[in-house]
């Protein structure tokens, strides 16, 4: 006999709102759906009415984690439309703060694993160290979570003499943190026996779903993007493509542990090769009407920015897709045949980012099945509509 | 007696319920970093709870997107009496870079009644100390 058990949108196990409908069979997941758009919010929408410069402060808060893998891809996109050149140095910082990032993600996203295979005093100890690189950020650009250190044309903050040693120092104290977790997250017995087997995704199948980042590489495909088709300055930085051959949620661990030490080889390396000069140009206020597809390796995966120009300050379209919602297949085929007891630690391992994935505006009608996408203007209007009825309550009681 | 008891209790352990309502998740690995050895809210007998049924404070981050909307009520009702509301983030005061978009209610307290706002684009960790350290200010002196 089949049940099926709905996950979320509010759920302990899920740190964001999505729905999960699983059909199980006992113990064992059969089938697993997907129920997404709790956190749409109609970011590329918005992005049509604001100017290039005004985008970039939207583009940050399509995600917070890794709001400076949206902003970079964005402005790399329109760089690319405006036909300009960022300065050496200003590259050296952008790609300085994209790995300060990451760092901080994947330290994020393993003391995640950690609460949810149920290591807790794990989850403690890594957040305690990502305090430190939030540290680093915040001497670099005033800011914790919203760098807001990218425009167009380079970067709007310079680093200095003492701010270089602070990350250096800083810097000694992760990479022995991290040796410890890696000791720790491969070596520990019930650690070990929690992660390894579960959410098994084949090389075969890890390419046919098209998944990206470090969930395709914990299944043994060096793909990634810095490597492939290198963006800023990373044709110039030594580093290697971690990958790992168990295809499960261990060799996921395994991935992020290996790439937070390739992290901390290449900040030192941008430190201490960081060039002189100006670190950003000036960017025109218009772009010709044009088209550009922009790529970043994410912390979670590759980051596409579709972008149309058309001769006027403010982008005709603007299409994002996220790491997330490309390893969405992937994870329902991780999710068959596992236990139900399974599913945080699963859903936890492609780092979800759900705010980052929730984009559409097609309409599907229910009776026709037909698609017709909506126009801004008649979206508004019926927002309009539905707001008018409702009175504002701010000052009222609440009527229950 | 047992009224100062249960007061008193209720000032040494406010249990809250985080809920994401559409936020890019700026807000909310804040107001996980608040609960971790940094910032450590657990010394305030402040602790994350999965549901709404065992929670005193629900903490809201994001502009309330349309599709959350009934849940979010939902979320309120289920919540037992006394409840406080904390809208968290420059989203859930009034919609921050959404507002105007099709999908925004704009502000959670269009929908429930909030006690206090805690402004910030995203909130650091010790914005969401003080604003729940003024909640307890609010329930201390029985204004609700």
């Amino acid at each position: 006999m089949s049940f099926e058990i709905p996950i979320g949108p509010q759920h302990p196990a899920l740190k964001e709102p999505i729905g999960v409908r699983v059909t199980v069979d006992g113990e064992i997941i059969r089938d697993a759906d997907l129920h997404l758009g709790y956190n749409h919010r109609g970011v590329e929408k918005l992005a049509e009415q604001k100017n290039w410069t005004q985008n970039i402060y939207l583009m940050e808060r399509i995600c917070g984690i890794c709001s400076h893998s949206h902003a970079t891809c964005y402005v790399q996109g329109v760089e690319k439309l405006m036909e300009i050149e960022p300065p050496k140095r200003g590259l050296f910082i952008r790609i300085l703060v994209s790995e300060l990032e990451r760092v901080h993600s994947h330290l994020l996203w393993l003391g995640v694993a950690g609460h949810e295979a149920g290591f807790d005093s794990f989850f403690m100890y890594v957040w305690r160290d990502r305090e430190i690189v939030m540290d680093i950020l915040e001497t670099i650009s005033g800011n914790r979570v919203h760098y807001a250190i990218n425009t167009i044309g380079g970067v709007r903050r310079d680093l200095d003499e003492l701010q270089a040693k602070h990350i250096l120092d800083s810097l000694e104290v992760l990479r022995q943190r991290s040796e410890y977790y890696q000791k720790l997250g491969t070596t520990e017995p019930s650690f070990v026996a929690r992660l390894a087997g579960v959410g098994y995704l084949s090389k075969e199948d890890a390419i046919e779903l098209c998944a990206v980042g470090p969930t395709l590489r914990a299944s043994g495909v060096p793909m990634d993007v810095r490597k492939d088709d290198p963006y800023a300055v990373y044709d110039e930085v030594p580093f290697e493509v971690c990958t790992a051959d168990t295809c499960d949620v261990l060799g996921r661990t395994v991935v992020r542990i290996k790439e937070l030490m390739q992290s901390y080889n290449i900040i030192e390396y941008l430190l201490k090769n960081l060039p002189d000069g100006p670190i950003a140009v000036r960017a025109p206020r218009r772009a010709k009407p044009n088209e550009v597809v922009s790529r970043y390796e994410a912390p979670r995966g590759e980051n596409i920015h579709y972008i149309k120009s058309n001769g006027t300050d403010k982008p005709e379209r603007l299409k994002v897709r996220a790491p997330t919602l490309a390893n969405y297949a992937a994870t329902i085929k991780m999710l068959k045949n596992g236990f139900i007891a399974d599913v945080p630690l699963i859903f936890a391992a492609i780092d979800p980012c759900i705010c980052c994935a929730e984009r559409s505006v097609a309409i599907v009608e229910e009776k026709t099945q037909q698609e017709r996408i909506v126009t801004m203007s008649s979206l508004r209007e019926l927002n309009l509509k539905i707001t008018n009825y409702q009175a504002r309550k701010r000052e009222a009681e609440w009527p229950l | 007696m047992l009224q100062k008891l249960t007061q008193w209790s209720r000032l040494k352990s406010p249990w809250i319920l985080h809920l994401n309502t559409g936020a890019c998740n700026a807000c909310d690995i804040e107001v996980v970093a608040a609960l971790t050895p940094r910032f450590d809210v657990e010394r305030f007998g402040i602790l994350l709870e999965g549901t709404p049924r065992h929670a005193d404070v629900i903490i809201c981050t994001g502009p309330a997107t349309r599709q959350m909307k009934d849940r979010l009520i939902r979320v309120y009702e289920q919540t037992p009496d006394p409840k406080f509301v904390m809208a968290v983030g420059a989203c859930a005061m009034s919609g921050c870079v959404y507002r105007g978009a099709y999908n925004i209610i704009g502000g959670i307290d269009q929908l429930i009644p909030v006690d206090v706002y805690v402004p910030g684009c995203p909130i650091r960790p010790d914005a969401l100390i003080e604003g729940v350290v003024k909640l307890l200010d609010k329930i201390k002196q029985g204004a609700k």
